[in-house]
């Protein structure tokens, strides 16, 4: 079967790909876009290792094909740094050690960056329910959370 | 780790159209010599096509039909398309504010990534008897707008799933949107669920309430549904009548408690036994009732 032609928007630039139907965005992403900071952990939606942004909208992007990215604009962890300035939150977790193996690490940074582009000041409440649908199985969730609320304060100017 | 292209040789046959209009998708479907599925959301489907649950030959994909993918208000009424996500559900604050039970439940389905992307349409034709949003919207009175070959038409929500995995659609119907109806004065729902952690987890049993109450605060009319005590959401006629006529004092309550348990014929499993499920019941269809009762009275 033929593969489909997709256009799409990837941290800003113009990108085009060709896939199958069963390529998932996230495969995509890895292994022809070479955004590898994309991580795959359950494959299944439960993990959130593979977290970006579509249109603004927080998804997993192995439950997306890569042909419904057509027309649509997405962001990866690859966007978040401005060249060598990281981004406040990839700051914070770096000060909070709020990461050991890694591996969740770019899914939990654009879980958080989305909830602070919506919520500026969340409760702590709310950013654990925000990031219910990302697991971390080494550092545990407190730095985590700490770290994302250490880097609203900061954005906020608090 | 599961790889689509490694487990499912044959997923590579799989077309994939995006029509733009209802019409096409129902003429593709109806067309189709293999298996075919609606992709909206694909929280259950991508998951379910991974794991050679289903090996569809054809996705028709339902997110570009403009109708699919909005919240209309008329009259009080409401029309949500079926491929509306939770998300937008969320964002909703006319449609939070006069159906908060169905949008609640509706947002209880998986994670904030979940939501980005699931849908209610998915929910009610994933056919699973644990669905959170249909007892909700069974509750509420829904129905929902279906498109086929033969035409439109119009069902109870509680009319669609008929077993785990099975629906009562015919080849080539797409369930297009739901409908809300005008709500009388007084009335109000709410959706409970039990799992045994806060998030993040697939109902052991879910309630749904939707009542109205006449300016003296008596109960005129109640819908009772019942989630994963069952092979299919249950509408509990006899749950409903348990209020009706009464303030939803205790005694009321109680009835209601022992009709929501008399429903249930739940079965064993990691998430909970038959005889919990059907104490569980009860105990959610009580509170549920609170909940609404107390929305009720404020207007």
């Amino acid at each position: 079967m033929a593969k489909h032609h997709v256009t799409a928007t990837v941290n800003g630039d113009a990108v085009e790909f060709l896939c199958e139907t069963d390529e998932t965005l996230l495969d995509v992403l890895r292994n022809q876009l070479g955004l590898t900071g994309t991580k795959e952990g359950c494959a299944t939606g439960d993990c959130g290792a593979c977290s970006v942004t579509v249109d603004g909208c927080l998804v997993c992007s192995c439950l997306m094909l890569g042909v419904e990215a057509n027309g649509k604009s997405i962001a990866t962890i690859e966007g978040m740094a401005h060249g060598e300035e990281l981004h406040p939150l990839q700051r914070k977790f770096l000060e909070h050690a709020a990461l050991q193996c890694g591996v969740c690490t770019p899914g939990f940074l654009v879980a958080a960056k989305a909830l602070l582009e919506k919520k500026p000041d969340p409760s702590e409440t709310e950013v654990r329910y925000w990031l219910a649908g990302n697991l971390c199985r080494c550092t545990g969730y407190d730095k985590i959370v700490r770290a994302v609320l250490d880097a609203a304060a900061e954005m906020r100017g608090a | 780790m599961l790889n689509l292209r490694q487990i499912n040789k044959e997923a590579c046959d799989m077309r994939y159209e995006a029509p733009s209009s209802i019409d096409q998708a129902v003429a593709l479907l109806a067309s189709a010599s293999g298996e075919a599925r609606v992709l909206a959301g694909g929280t259950d489907l991508l998951v379910q096509i991974k794991t050679d649950l289903v090996e569809p030959t054809l996705l028709v994909d339902i997110k570009g039909i403009a109708e699919l993918r909005e919240i209309g208000e008329e009259a009080g009424a409401f029309r949500i398309g079926a491929a509306v996500t939770g998300a937008e559900l969320k964002e909703n604050p006319r449609l939070k504010a006069v159906w908060p039970g169905v949008v609640e439940a509706a947002n209880l389905i998986g994670s904030t990534q979940i939501q980005g992307r699931a849908t209610m349409g998915g929910n009610l034709c994933n056919a699973s008897p644990a669905a959170d949003s249909v007892p909700a919207l069974i509750a509420a009175g829904a129905k929902v707008a279906i498109v086929g070959p033969g035409g439109r038409r119009e069902a109870p929500v509680e009319d669609i799933v008929i077993g785990p995995r099975r629906l009562s659609l015919t080849k080539g119907e797409i369930v297009a949107s739901f409908l809300l109806p005008a709500k009388a004065p007084r009335t109000a729902d709410a959706y409970l669920r039990f799992i045994p952690r806060t998030e993040m987890d697939i109902a052991v049993v879910g309630c749904g309430v939707c009542l109205t109450l006449d300016g003296q605060g008596t109960c005129t009319a109640a819908r009772v549904a019942l989630g994963a005590v069952a092979e299919r959401p249950l509408m509990v006629a006899a749950a409903g009548a348990a209020l009706v006529g009464s303030k939803v004092d205790g005694a009321a309550l109680a009835t209601l408690d022992a009709a929501a348990r008399a429903a249930c014929r739940p079965i064993d499993d990691k998430r909970g036994t038959k005889e919990f499920r059907v104490e569980v019941a009860g105990v959610l269809a009580r509170r549920a009732a609170q909940i609404a009762l107390e929305r009720a009275r404020k207007g």
